[in-house]
């Protein structure tokens, strides 16, 4: 009996508690853990789960799948987290064509989604959503910031990236800003490997210099294979091409190399350092631009929390779009279509205590908004 | 349309069909000898690749690498044929196609386990590393000449095992009439294993070599093994011959394609929508020329038992 009382008692005061701080968040997280671009999802994961290990919240519960980078995958990941799960948010995608497949359906279901990572253009301008909050950036911005960066130097550039929206996205951006003569355009298979044809191409081209955008592994392998064909142009690109996830394995091959990104492991901010802190102390290997920005994914829905119950979506947007929170990029606000305004830096690869990583050298633009949010009506 | 550059490209071709050829020369040999559809033969390449990186880590020496990509290749052949395999030689090839798809979910999973999801490196050795001038004021890539090598190299010398040796012999028997060579005496359950494990061993060298140009990582086996059964089916199955020139011509269709539509698109069309509509369109064009060829000649250039 005294047992029986003791546990209603415990599961009153838990209900209590509940009520009196908020209600327990369902979180659906859909990222690539397997294949070629794993490296980019675990980054994105681990700096997830840290952030809300790290934030001592019990009523956050995380619901992680593994997309294998497969749209039709992602789809059914999608409809069995919101009909099933019934979860309150999502997030985690990394690519660009698993995005535009899952998240209009997903916000069209009143289900909040925050993407960690991609940010293609076809949700940024007429098909904004109230419910689409992308917290990394829109896809054009770092290719913009090399664009505008490339104007100092060089007068003739070839581009490169993938045949799939963000590439699209990326070639589009760089040009919005480079005023120079573009070399070569070349589109190249998502997931390629060997880049043979292609830099036969920039050879031909009589460019000054070269930017691509290769996320993963079409990265490692088209850097080491430029690397051994003895074009040496100096190679540009955004973060992704040269980010943490891909280093170790391009090796020296990357050294020198500019690249763009909203943040560096050298910022200096508290947030920032604290952030680096905890993931090296968790995981043994230095932080991802995409660990970046899942950790202030995760964060900014931890703010929201505190401010509005998840079950009054009107309020909870609300909260989610003053983005309160300590961003490990200093300074980070929503522009008007639920996309980041924030400062973009050009970085250099560098070898620090014999690893080699990312280090700002300069700020490509402050307080950078993107091209499409005048066409979002909300 | 300068000269130097098609010349590169025709040779960057070449340089994909002979990595091909290494993949298609063993599923064509174990499809030929056993009748069996090995999926898994993409994980193999992968071990390949994965022992070489390993190995080259802890010696330094790209060299040894190469021959434990060859040893743990053939060696996960042998082991997959003896535990697995061999239990699939008398089912329907639906049964063949799950078993060995688990396979290559199993190697997956287990290199993971051992390694990481974040690729591995792997780089070029010293001795092959940089740029060499060909005639005519080419510069190309010393070690995609090596890949070409080595590939002719395995070339010969699998044509001079299957054409001039005992081994080659029992092989192409096994192909004709596997009941006929058991009977009259030969071992058929070790010449299985054997012709596994080459197919394996050819597999991990490819991946081995192709690894140190590309990426070391889970699933690199996969995309390579989609086209290797492309090669398979245009070349005839069983075929080695078939195998060789199927896989060169794929390899020079896929470049060229990739360079010349975009080109040829950009006489009528702005630049940036030629390289989009060109390179859709390039990465369909050796499935078409398959399906061409399939409705020219549906046992494949070479069928071995045509």
């Amino acid at each position: 009996m005294r047992k029986i009382l003791a546990a209603g008692v415990m599961a009153l005061s838990i209900g209590m508690a509940g009520t009196a701080f908020a209600d327990p968040i369902k979180i659906g997280m859909i990222t690539t853990l397997s294949g070629g671009g794993a490296g980019l999802g675990v980054d994105v994961r681990d700096a997830f789960q840290l952030a809300m290990k790290k934030s001592g919240n019990k009523d956050i519960q995380v619901i992680t799948e593994d997309d294998a980078r497969k749209p039709e995958l992602a789809v059914q990941i999608a409809d069995k987290m919101m009909q099933s799960d019934h979860v309150d948010l999502m997030t985690g995608i990394i690519w660009s064509n698993l995005a535009m497949a899952v998240v209009p359906n997903v916000v069209a279901q009143d289900v909040i989604y925050l993407s960690p990572n991609a940010g293609p253009s076809a949700l940024a301008g007429k098909n904004c959503n109230k419910n689409y909050f992308n917290v990394a950036y829109q896809n054009d911005n770092f290719h913009e910031a090399m664009g505008q960066y490339a104007n100092k130097d060089y007068k003739k550039v070839f581009i490169l990236a993938p045949n799939y929206p963000a590439g699209k996205d990326s070639l589009t951006g760089f040009k919005r800003y480079y005023k120079g003569e573009v070399a070569g355009e070349v589109y190249t298979k998502l997931g390629q490997t060997d880049y043979a044809a292609e830099i036969a191409q920039i050879r031909a081209s009589g460019a000054e210099a070269v930017f691509f955008f290769l996320p993963g592994g079409m990265g490692i392998a088209f850097t080491k294979q430029y690397a051994q064909s003895g074009v040496g142009l100096p190679l540009l690109g955004p973060a992704f091409s040269f980010s943490q996830d891909v280093l170790g394995a391009i090796g020296d091959a990357a050294l020198g190399v500019k690249n763009s990104a909203s943040w560096s492991h050298d910022l200096d901010n508290e947030a920032n350092k604290e952030f680096v802190e905890a993931f090296k102390a968790e995981y043994k290997r230095l932080p991802s631009v995409y660990a970046a920005q899942a950790w202030d994914t995760a964060n900014l829905i931890l703010s929201a929390a505190a401010k509005a119950s998840v079950k009054d979506k009107d309020a909870f947007r609300a909260a989610l779009k003053e983005a309160d929170f300590k961003s490990v990029r200093g300074k980070f606000k929503f522009n008007t279509n639920n996309h980041p305004i924030q400062d973009i830096y050009v970085r250099e690869v560098v070898k620090e205590d014999g690893v080699l990583t990312n280090k700002i050298v300069g700020t490509a633009f402050t307080d950078h908004g993107d091209a499409y949010a005048e066409q979002c009506k909300m | 349309m300068q000269i130097d550059l098609l010349i590169e490209q025709v040779l960057n071709g070449v340089q994909f069909g002979v990595m091909l050829f290494l993949m298609a020369a063993g599923l064509t040999l174990i499809f030929g000898v056993m009748g069996l559809i090995n999926l898994a033969h993409g994980s193999l390449y992968m071990v390949g690749a994965f022992a070489c990186a390993a190995v080259a880590a802890a010696t330094g020496s790209f060299w040894l690498g190469l021959v434990a990509s060859l040893a743990a290749a053939a060696a996960a052949g042998a082991i997959v044929e003896v535990v697995v395999v061999r239990r699939l030689y008398k089912r329907d090839h639906l049964d063949q196609v799950l078993a060995t798809f688990a396979l290559i979910l199993i190697f997956s999973e287990g290199t993971r386990w051992l390694f990481g999801s974040s690729p591995l490196y792997l780089n070029i050795p010293g001795a092959l590393s940089g740029a060499v001038s060909l005639p005519g004021d080419l510069d190309y890539s010393l070690y995609r000449l090596f890949i070409i090598i080595v590939g002719m190299a395995v070339a010969a010398g699998l044509y001079f095992l299957i054409a001039h040796t005992r081994l080659g012999m029992r092989i192409r028997a096994g192909e004709s009439d596997r009941e006929m060579i058991a009977a009259l005496g030969v071992d058929i359950t070790t010449l299985y294993t054997l012709v596994f494990a080459l197919g394996a061993a050819l597999a991990g060298l490819a991946g081995a070599m192709v690894g140190a140009l590309q990426s070391v990582q889970v699933g690199m086996g996969e995309p390579v093994l989609i086209l290797a059964f492309v090669v398979v089916v245009i070349g005839g199955i069983g075929s080695i011959k078939g195998a060789l020139i199927g896989a060169v011509l794929v390899g020079v269709i896929d470049t060229l394609g990739r360079f010349l539509l975009p080109a040829a698109l950009h006489l009528f069309l702005p630049a940036s929508q030629a390289a989009s509509i060109g390179g859709s369109i390039a990465s369909m064009l050796i499935y078409v020329f398959m399906a061409l060829v399939l409705v020219v000649r549906p046992q494949g250039l070479f069928s071995a038992n045509a």
